[in-house]
């Protein structure tokens, strides 16, 4: 997959969905555009004017805790984010997020600072901090999330496969063993 | 090989799995939700495949915006109206109630596996249902495909002995547990509850349990099908629904956490995290604005029960609003005829339509600046109700009304 560069927008612990797109818009979230000028309104106020194409959020335990709201990944997609990295993702939103085409990553976001320089490639495992100049590992998508991920999402899945393509009893060496 | 709960349910319907393997299993239910369900229709649409494989399989729940506060909702209302008309799906009547109600009045059996657009989907956990909330495009692709993906849980066993001590229910318990394995404390994992206390513990206290096993993470929350669960069938004229399911006596756990309910104490989760708990005496005194008794946590006819039998013959203090709303249309029907709604009326409560109310901040009951609300929902997320400079106080339903009368924190003990 293609090379992902970009600044570090830092996030702390236990940022929920509720952080990420606040319920009380939920009337805009059949205008997708208007609902995502709202994106971590009360986490971060200056986010939306503050974030490039590119950019990472970089997040630190439990992200994405709460509602089954896609609208938080899709808002973070449409804000021009390319790669959520953290040191461990809620269960839902990890799911939605590689459903809408958006690499959850778990790390050691310690290492890494608000505004730093990143450079990842998807394949090869590692995130480079430019600023730092260090190589910080994370752990492997497992393997059918990855396929999903390659497609730009599951509805392009399905699309296109049809089906779920999975090996029967596939067992997994993967990172949502480290997501707890 | 023995088996936990969720191995035994994933197990029945892909032969063989054990924690950490992948299978694709065939659903029993798929629904969705008034504030998730739009996308899940148009991301159906946009899959090629536009039809429901299994449409009496499938339910449209009217119930997070019900009636609609604005235009943009009533137009969301009317996409989904329109996706029911097509698709051949049951779609709910504003005011029929919440969907994790209804799924457990009217829908969930032992050993189904149901998902649904909203992460509290959980609940029906409770009746020994593999349950578990999903994204819009997982369940556009559930209701295409008739089945899903998933990765079968490791499983924590909360192994449950003695009864609860006056004034102190399920939600307690839950309250006390989550604040002690923290927020992400059952990431991924299947949280199941056994041990010589269930027995005691009603199916409207485990479907407490159940839905907010969420807040510490976790992919299920399950009780095993008992007696308590044939009778409540039952009493659904559902009888035939029953089947027993156990899990082995041999089955590997990853954790298993013991508790006795003799010590737990009336509970609080104080703003802005339901881990951040706390007895009740932690807070006792705290002013209180609203108090907020309902949802699919605490909205069922023994919480109004609770709420009745404390407030009868007095009333809500005049500076906290009291709003109530039952969860289900069943459920105002039940506590009018048995007088309650007479008694929360007098005490000067509101009562709401049945549907989620003021829980996810869009309409009847938003806070405002630097309020405070008691609230017997699931959530205290800072910005929940509606608005980021107000604060959440999470509590059983007889702390809460305990709380209404007094205007601030209160032991619900003082009033027993």
């Amino acid at each position: 997959m293609k090379i992902l560069r970009g600044k570090a927008i830092k996030l702390g612990d236990g940022i929920s969905t509720d952080d990420i797109i606040p319920g009380r818009y939920a009337h805009l979230r059949s205008n997708l555009p208007e609902l995502a000028r709202h994106t971590l309104k009360d986490a971060i106020p200056s986010f939306t004017s503050r974030v490039k194409p590119g950019d990472f959020l970089v997040a630190g335990n439990n992200f994405g805790l709460g509602s089954s709201r896609e609208h938080a990944p899709i808002v973070i997609k449409m804000s021009g984010v390319s790669a959520i990295l953290a040191k461990s993702v809620a269960r839902i939103f990890f799911r939605n997020a590689i459903n809408q085409g958006m690499p959850v990553l778990l790390c050691d976001t310690d290492r890494i600072s608000d505004g730093d320089e990143l450079e990842m490639n998807l394949d090869s495992g590692v995130v480079t901090d430019l600023t730092s100049n260090s190589k910080i590992s994370f752990g492997k998508v497992p393997p059918f999330m990855l396929a999903i991920l390659k497609e730009g999402g599951l509805i392009p899945y399905i699309k296109k496969h049809k089906d779920f393509i999975i090996a029967a009893k596939q067992h997994t060496e993967n990172n949502e063993e480290k997501i707890e | 090989m023995a088996k936990t709960l969720a191995e035994k349910i994933l197990g029945n319907k892909a032969p063989g799995v054990k924690a950490g393997d992948i299978a694709v299993i065939a659903l029993d239910l798929v629904f969705l939700q008034d504030t998730s369900g739009p996308l899940v229709i148009r991301q159906l649409k946009e899959s090629g495949f536009g039809k429901i494989a299994m449409p009496q399989k499938a339910v449209i729940f009217l119930d997070h915006a019900a009636p609609s506060p604005n235009k943009e909702l009533s137009n969301d209302h009317i996409l989904l109206r329109q996706a029911a008309q097509e698709t051949g799906c049951l779609i709910t009547r504003v005011g029929d109630g919440i969907c994790h109600q209804l799924v457990s009045e009217r829908f969930a059996k032992p050993g189904d596996v149901i998902i649904g657009s909203d992460s509290h989907t959980i609940t029906a956990g409770a009746l020994g249902a593999f349950a578990t909330g999903m994204g819009s495009s997982d369940v556009a692709a559930g209701l295409a495909l008739g089945k899903t993906w998933l990765r079968v849980p490791e499983s924590f066993l909360i192994n449950l002995e003695g009864s609860f001590p006056k004034g102190v229910t399920g939600k307690d318990l839950i309250l006390y547990l989550i604040g002690k394995i923290g927020a992400d404390g059952a990431t991924y994992k299947s949280l199941e509850f056994g041990g010589g206390a269930l027995a005691e513990i009603n199916m409207s206290q485990r479907l407490t349990i159940a839905n907010m096993a969420v807040e510490a993470g976790a992919k299920v929350g399950l009780f095993p099908s008992d007696e308590v669960t044939r009778e409540f069938l039952k009493e659904q004229g559902r009888g035939k629904d029953y089947h027993a399911l156990y899990p082995d006596a041999e089955a590997n756990y990853e954790k298993i956490i013991a508790m006795n309910l003799k010590y737990l104490e009336p509970m609080l989760s104080f703003p802005h995290t339901v881990d951040n708990a706390f007895p009740v005496g932690e807070a006792k005194g705290t002013k209180i604005q609203q108090v907020f008794l309902g949802t699919c946590t605490n909205g069922r006819i023994e919480d109004l029960a609770i709420a009745a039998n404390i407030l009868k013959g007095r009333k809500a203090h005049p500076a906290t609003r009291l709003l109530i709303c039952p969860a289900s249309r069943s459920i105002l029907i039940q506590a009018v005829k048995l007088g309650y709604i007479e008694t929360l009326i007098e005490a000067g409560a509101v009562i709401l339509p049945p549907g989620c109310a003021a829980c996810l901040g869009l309409h009847q009951g938003v806070l405002g600046d630097g309020e405070i609300c008691l609230s017997t929902a699931n959530r205290n997320f800072k910005g929940r109700m509606g608005n980021p400079q107000s604060f959440i106080y999470l509590a059983s339903p007889a702390t809460a009304a305990a709380s209404a009368i007094t205007g601030e924190i209160t032991d619900p003990r003082e009033f027993l």
